[in-house]
C-alpha cells in the first residue's frame, strides 16, 4: 500500500503539516522581504556568510544550555560585524574577508560538534526539520516574523535609501549606521528563524531567488516586495506538499520551486525585452 | 534653531582649517589642509588623483573622522549642519547603480527625507519641491521613468534635482561634467550660477582643469595638502598647477608652432586628461610630439628664408 496517495487538502488534517505549513510561510515571507534589499545592497555573499557562521553559535548555545536562536544570532552578527572592521583595518575587499571569516567560523562550528557533547543532529541544522517543528517553535516563528516584517517595512524607504546612496543618507543626517546594523540585525535574525525550516545550507536560497525573481518583474521597488512574497510563499507552500508526495527534502523541493520559478521568470523577461526592445530604453 | 541655516540671508561659511585624515588602514589622504568659502560662489577643487579631493568631500560632510584640524560650516560643527539639510551631495555618474529600481520621481524625493517624519511618508509640501525641482532641471516629464532609461546628461540632472529639492546650501558635485554634452555641462552651469546667486556655495570637484576658469569663482588646488585657494584667475598659474600635478600634466607651447612662425606672443595649452587636439591659426594641425614630423620644422624654417629673399 503507498502512503502518499490521500489528494493535497486531506494533508491539512495533519498537525504536523499545518505547522509546517504556518512555519514555511512566515519564513518565506520575511526572508522575501529581506531578499529585496539584499540583492540590491550587493549582500548576497553576505547572507551566505552569515548562515554558515551561525553554527558554532549553535553548538555553543547548546553546550553552555543557552537557547539556539541567541547563540546563532550572536554567531551570524559576530561574522558580520567582524568582517566589516577587518575589512577597514587592511587593503582587502569585502567578499574576501567574509570568505574568510565564514568558512573559518563555520569549520569551527564543524570541530566543535564533533568534539563536545550535544544532542543536537547536524542534518537538522544544516538541512532544516520542518516536518518537525515544535508548537513553541511555531509561535516563536510566527512572533519574530510579525516584528521583523513590521519593523523592515516601516523602515522601508530609509533602508531603500540605505542601499541606493548611502552618502546620501549620511548627507541628511539619517541614522545611516544603525540602518546598516538593523539590516544586519534583520538579516541574522531571519536566518536563524529559517534555520528550522531550511537549515542553513539553503537558507541562502530564500534570501537571494524571491527578490532576485520580483527583480525581473518590475522596475518597482514597492511592487518588487509583493511579488517577492507571493513567489516565496507560492514556492514554499507547494514546496512543502511536493517533499510529502515524493518523500524529499523538504528544503530542497522548497529551494527547487523557486529556482524554477526563477527561470520561468527569466524566460518571460527576455521575451518581453525582445517583444518591446528599445521601446523605452534611451541610448 | 535649525531652520536658521535655511532661512539665513547671512552668508553661508565653509572653513577647513588645518585638516588632516588618516584612514583606519594607515593610509594619509589629507594633511595640514586650510582654506574658506563664504557664499554665493562657485569654487573648482582641483587636483590629480589620489590628491585628497574625494577624502576632503567626505570630511565636508562628515563621513571621515579628522585625525588633526576641523571642517565647519557657518562656524558649527558638519553636523549641524547635515542635520539642518543644509549639505547635499551630487554624486559621480559611475557611483550609482543605474539598475536600481527607482523613478526619477523616487530619487527626487530622497532629497526630501530629512525634512520627512519617521515614515517618510510625502506631503504636500514635499511633492511641490519635487515638481518644482524635476521642472527646473527639465526632467518633469520623466518623472516615472525608471533611472536606467534616461540620457546621460538626464542622469546627471536627476541627482542635481534632488540637491534642490534637498534645499541644500552647500552643494558639493563630484565630477559633474564626465559623460555629458556640450549642451548638458552648460545647462548645469547656468542652474549653478543662479544658486551662487541665491547664496549657496558650490564646490566643483573635477579634473577637467579646463572648465574651471570658464565657470569658477574660486579654485582649490589640491595635493595632498591646500597647495593654493582664492580666485580662480591668481590660481590657475602655470606655476602653481604644475606643481600640484608634477609630471602628470600634458604640455603645449606654442611660442613653437610646427607649420607656422609666430609674432613672439606665445601660448600654452595644459591638461591632465585628455590630449588636446590643437588647430593653428589657417587651421592647420599642430603636433606636440614631432617624432618623425621633424622635417616640418625644417620646411618651415625654408619657407621663411625664401619668403625673406
Amino acid at each position: 500500500m503507498n502512503l502518499y496517495t490521500e489528494p493535497w487538502w486531506e494533508l491539512f488534517g495533519y498537525e504536523f503539516m499545518r505547522e509546517a505549513l504556518v512555519v514555511g510561510v512566515v519564513v518565506a515571507a520575511m526572508a522575501a522581504v529581506l531578499s529585496c534589499f539584499l540583492i540590491l545592497k550587493g549582500w548576497s555573499l553576505m547572507g551566505d556568510a552569515v548562515s554558515h557562521a551561525v553554527l558554532p553559535g549553535i553548538v555553543l548555545a547548546s553546550m553552555l544550555g543557552l537557547p539556539l536562536a541567541v547563540g546563532a544570532f550572536v554567531a551570524g552578527l559576530g561574522c558580520a560585524v567582524a568582517s566589516g572592521f577587518v575589512k577597514r583595518h587592511s587593503r582587502l575587499k569585502e567578499d574576501t574577508v567574509l570568505g574568510v571569516i565564514f568558512t573559518g567560523m563555520f569549520g569551527l562550528g564543524l570541530v566543535l560538534y564533533s568534539k563536545a557533547p550535544t544532542v543536537l543532529h547536524l542534518d537538522h541544522i544544516l538541512f532544516g526539520n520542518i516536518l518537525g517543528v515544535s508548537r513553541a517553535q511555531v509561535w516563536q516563528t510566527a512572533l519574530i516574523g510579525v516584528g521583523v516584517l513590521s519593523v523592515v517595512l516601516a523602515r522601508r524607504r530609509d533602508l531603500l535609501l540605505l542601499c541606493f546612496d548611502e552618502r546620501h543618507a549620511r548627507a541628511l543626517a539619517l541614522p545611516a549606521t544603525a540602518l546598516h546594523y538593523l539590516l544586519l540585525s534583520v538579516l541574522a535574525l531571519v536566518i536563524v528563524v529559517s534555520l528550522q525550516a531550511v537549515g542553513l545550507l539553503l537558507v541562502v536560497a530564500m534570501l537571494i531567488t524571491p527578490g532576485a525573481t520580483a527583480r525581473l518583474w518590475t522596475d518597482s521597488f514597492d511592487w518588487m516586495l509583493v511579488v517577492a512574497v507571493v513567489v516565496a510563499v507560492v514556492s514554499s507552500v507547494s514546496g512543502i506538499f511536493i517533499s510529502y508526495y515524493v518523500s524529499g527534502s523538504t528544503a530542497a523541493c522548497v529551494v527547487l520551486v523557486q529556482a524554477a520559478i526563477f527561470l520561468l521568470s527569466l524566460m518571460g523577461s527576455r521575451w518581453r525585452a525582445r517583444r518591446f526592445r528599445g521601446a523605452r530604453r534611451v541610448p | 534653531m535649525t531652520t536658521s541655516f535655511h532661512h539665513s540671508t547671512g552668508d553661508l561659511r565653509l572653513e577647513v582649517s588645518g585638516l588632516g585624515v588618516v584612514y583606519a588602514n594607515g593610509h594619509r589622504a589629507l594633511s595640514g589642509a586650510s582654506f574658506s568659502l563664504t557664499g554665493g560662489t562657485i569654487c573648482g577643487l582641483v587636483g590629480p588623483n589620489g590628491s585628497g579631493k574625494s577624502t576632503l568631500f567626505k570630511s565636508m560632510m562628515g563621513f571621515v573622522r579628522p585625525s588633526a584640524g576641523v571642517v565647519t560650516i557657518n562656524g558649527g560643527p558638519v553636523r549641524e549642519a547635515l542635520k539642518a539639510q543644509v549639505v547635499a551631495y551630487v554624486p559621480q555618474a559611475e557611483e550609482v547603480d543605474w539598475d536600481f529600481p527607482v523613478s526619477v520621481w523616487d530619487v527626487v524625493l530622497m532629497g526630501r527625507y530629512g525634512a520627512m517624519n519617521f515614515l517618510r511618508r510625502a506631503r504636500l509640501s514635499d511633492r511641490l519641491a519635487v515638481e518644482e525641482s524635476l521642472r527646473r532641471v527639465s526632467l518633469w516629464e520623466f518623472r516615472d521613468r525608471q533611472i536606467g532609461e534616461l540620457s546621460g546628461g538626464q542622469k546627471k540632472r536627476v541627482f542635481l534635482a534632488r540637491a534642490l529639492a534637498q534645499g541644500g546650501r552647500l552643494i558639493l558635485l563630484d565630477e559633474p561634467f564626465t559623460g555629458v554634452d556640450v549642451q548638458t555641462e552648460e545647462a548645469i552651469i547656468v542652474l549653478l550660477r543662479e544658486l551662487r546667486t541665491s547664496g549657496c556655495i558650490i564646490v566643483v570637484s573635477t579634473h577637467n582643469l579646463g572648465s574651471v576658469p570658464e565657470f569658477c569663482d574660486q579654485a582649490v588646488l589640491l595635493n595632498k595638502t591646500v597647495l593654493a585657494c582664492g580666485p580662480t584667475a591668481s590660481v590657475f598659474t602655470e606655476q602653481n598647477l604644475t606643481a600640484a600635478f608634477g609630471g602628470v600634466l600634458r604640455h603645449f607651447h606654442f611660442e613653437r608652432s610646427t607649420i607656422q612662425s609666430h609674432d613672439g606672443r606665445s601660448v600654452k595649452i595644459m591638461t591632465d586628461d585628455e590630449r588636446p587636439l590643437v588647430f593653428g591659426k589657417d587651421g592647420h594641425l599642430e603636433y606636440k610630439d614631432r617624432e618623425g614630423r621633424e622635417s616640418l620644422i625644417d620646411e618651415r624654417r625654408r619657407r621663411e628664408t625664401e619668403a625673406e629673399r
